[in-house]
């Protein structure tokens, strides 16, 4: 009898949905093959960029997206000129130091607007944040005279400097520290820990998903930056890999596989980054991008 | 001395002591050059000679210069074309990501990896594409089911839209994923009150989701309407050979602020053309906020 009455609502229920369930897993089908398609469109660019760097001169301008023999030589080529490499060790160099500055700093700022009280401190914090107001294209040509005067043209301390504290970091991190509790502060405190201790060993481990976030975000913003080290460098062993990239100028000229090499060199490492870090890169943009 | 002090004095210490650095460099990396930016839009200075009070002339000349107009316009059809075209892409792709399950990561991932490149190295891959046959992808496609050609990058109409098209495509993944976030945030009940009362697909869309949704589209809608009006490195990048041509008809304001400053090396000119762009963006944000927070 109970057998019975339990199977009844469960069989009568199905049948009810079963037509409109199966028109709506047609409609998801739908969904997802349009979907599938845009994001082929989407990857498109970088497909091609990929594909033509592994051409043989005499194939880069066939439409087809698989090289009928795919070659390593334009990569060989590229990297033996030397040029790239120097690029890319610079952009490396300037993107770690500058990751590295705004971790540190961003979140030194960020926590001590957050957990101190001390007379100056409302002031302080809005008039960083007000310098986000600011464009960066306006203080360029300022900074362009303060390196000149300073002899910082042409150095990697001239590509970074402007770059070694963000407000939009510091934001970020005073917003992240908020969630950590006063107490374990006040306790560290108690220990006999003194404040320099307590932000890096307290307080720090607890904030680490949020500099992730600031580290992937500043790290991408240096190693694609392009208008300040563009006006910044003056030899072409100084450049960035954008700037470098950026100055074979003329396509009337151009070697298009060689590039399509050089664009996948300065691509892969972020792509490859990502790829790797997927699941949490995604969480930091939406942490920078929300609470930022 | 240090230990005299009261526990609150001694955080007073510490929290200047942390901020010593800091202080300074906002100071001197920030404030100082906005105030000196504004100074020297109000003198004339070629690098070389001396600086010499101008008072308003530059501004002056600003607005009397035909080609300033020109880049005026075409900064404001790169915000009223981009910003919309991008936030209804975003937006369609997130609403239907978002009730998808199969697969979802790698969509998710198809959509957000132009993101990850950078706009010097795509600048060269879309200049290719848009090249004449026998080079150019798109043109070779056309020519292969008899289309006759399209000029992207020459023509005067063509060259601006060919230039935005690689920075929305570049920006759209961020977008998507920041309407994905808005999107789960709205809760779940909401909906299935609504399915309850019967209420269509379409409605729930009107009623429920974009209203919700609000906060999220403030924000993009701020923050890449800022990035239009500051558009540089797609231009730039797009047309090397005569920079934010043919004729001007790509020209955005940064591209005549840096060809002012570091081609022309008219100092003063060009800080007053960074002095407009600043306020424009305030003036553009601010309304937005307005706009957008009333309704």
């Amino acid at each position: 009898m109970a057998y019975a009455q339990d199977i009844r609502p469960t069989t009568s229920a199905a049948l009810a949905t079963q037509a409109p369930k199966k028109s709506a897993n047609m409609g998801q089908i739908i969904r997802w093959l349009v979907l599938f398609a845009g994001g082929i469109v989407m990857v498109m660019p970088i497909a091609y960029m990929l594909s033509t760097s592994l051409k043989w001169p005499h194939e880069v301008y066939n439409v087809n997206l698989i090289p009928a023999e795919p070659t390593l030589e334009n990569y060989a080529y590229v990297l033996e000129d030397g040029r790239f490499f120097g690029w890319f060790i610079n952009s490396l160099i300037i993107a770690t130091a500058t990751t590295v500055s705004n971790i540190l700093f961003d979140s030194l700022v960020g926590y001590t607007l957050c957990k101190f009280r001390f007379p100056g401190r409302y002031i302080i914090f809005i008039a960083i944040l007000s310098t986000l107001m600011i464009p960066t294209e306006m203080l360029v040509i300022p900074w362009y005279l303060m390196s000149q005067q300073f002899g910082w043209l042409d150095s990697y301390w001239g590509i970074m400097f402007p770059g070694m504290m963000t407000a939009f970091g510091t934001f970020l991190m005073k917003q992240f520290f908020e969630t950590v509790p006063d107490d374990f502060i006040e306790a560290a405190r108690i220990d006999g820990l003194n404040e320099l201790q307590i932000w890096w060993t307290v307080a720090m481990p607890l904030v680490k998903p949020a500099l992730a976030a600031l580290a992937i975000f500043v790290f991408l913003g240096n190693w694609t930056a392009f208008i300040w080290p563009l006006i910044v460098t003056n030899s072409v062993e100084m450049y960035t890999l954008p700037v470098g990239l950026s100055s074979f100028g003329d396509e009337a000229d151009v070697a298009w596989e060689l590039i399509m090499t050089g664009a996948a060199i300065s691509t892969l490492p972020t792509l490859v980054v990502f790829l790797i870090f997927q699941r949490f890169i995604i969480r930091g943009v939406v942490m920078a991008g929300l609470k930022g | 001395m240090y230990r005299n002090l009261s526990i609150k004095q001694k955080q007073i210490v510490w929290a200047w002591a942390f901020l010593a650095i800091p202080v300074l460099f906002y100071g001197v990396i920030r404030f100082y050059p906005t105030g000196n930016a504004i100074l020297i839009s109000f003198q004339n200075w070629n690098l070389l000679g001396s600086r010499t009070w101008a008072g308003a002339e530059n501004y002056i000349k600003l607005f009397r210069d035909p080609v300033f107009w020109k880049v005026f316009q075409n900064t404001f059809v790169y915000l009223l074309l981009g910003t919309p075209i991008s936030l209804l892409i975003s937006f369609v792709v997130a609403y239907h990501l978002d009730q998808l399950r199969f697969m979802h990561g790698f969509l998710r991932m198809l959509y957000f990896l132009p993101f990850m490149t950078s706009a010097v190295a795509m600048a060269w891959v879309w200049r290719w594409f848009y090249q004449p046959v026998p080079i150019g992808l798109f043109n070779n496609f056309l020519a292969s089911v008899g289309i006759p050609q399209i000029e992207f990058l020459r023509s005067t109409t063509n060259a601006l839209p060919s230039v935005l098209a690689p920075a929305v495509w570049a920006g759209l993944g961020f977008q998507i994923i920041i309407f994905m976030a808005g999107l789960r945030s709205i809760p779940r009940s909401y909906y299935e009150a609504a399915r309850i009362d019967g209420v269509s697909t379409w409605t729930i869309l009107w009623e429920i989701t974009l209203p919700l949704l609000k906060p999220t589209i403030v924000f993009i809608v701020v923050f890449s309407s800022i990035g239009f009006l500051r558009i540089f490195d797609h231009v730039f990048n797009m047309t090397t050979n005569d920079p934010g041509g043919p004729l001007n008809s790509t020209e955005p304001l940064v591209l005549m602020i840096y060809d002012t400053a570091f081609n022309g090396f008219d100092m003063g000119y060009a800080a007053a053309q960074t002095v407009v762009l600043f306020v424009v963006l305030l003036i553009v944000s601010l309304l937005q906020l307005r706009i957008l927070r009333d309704r």
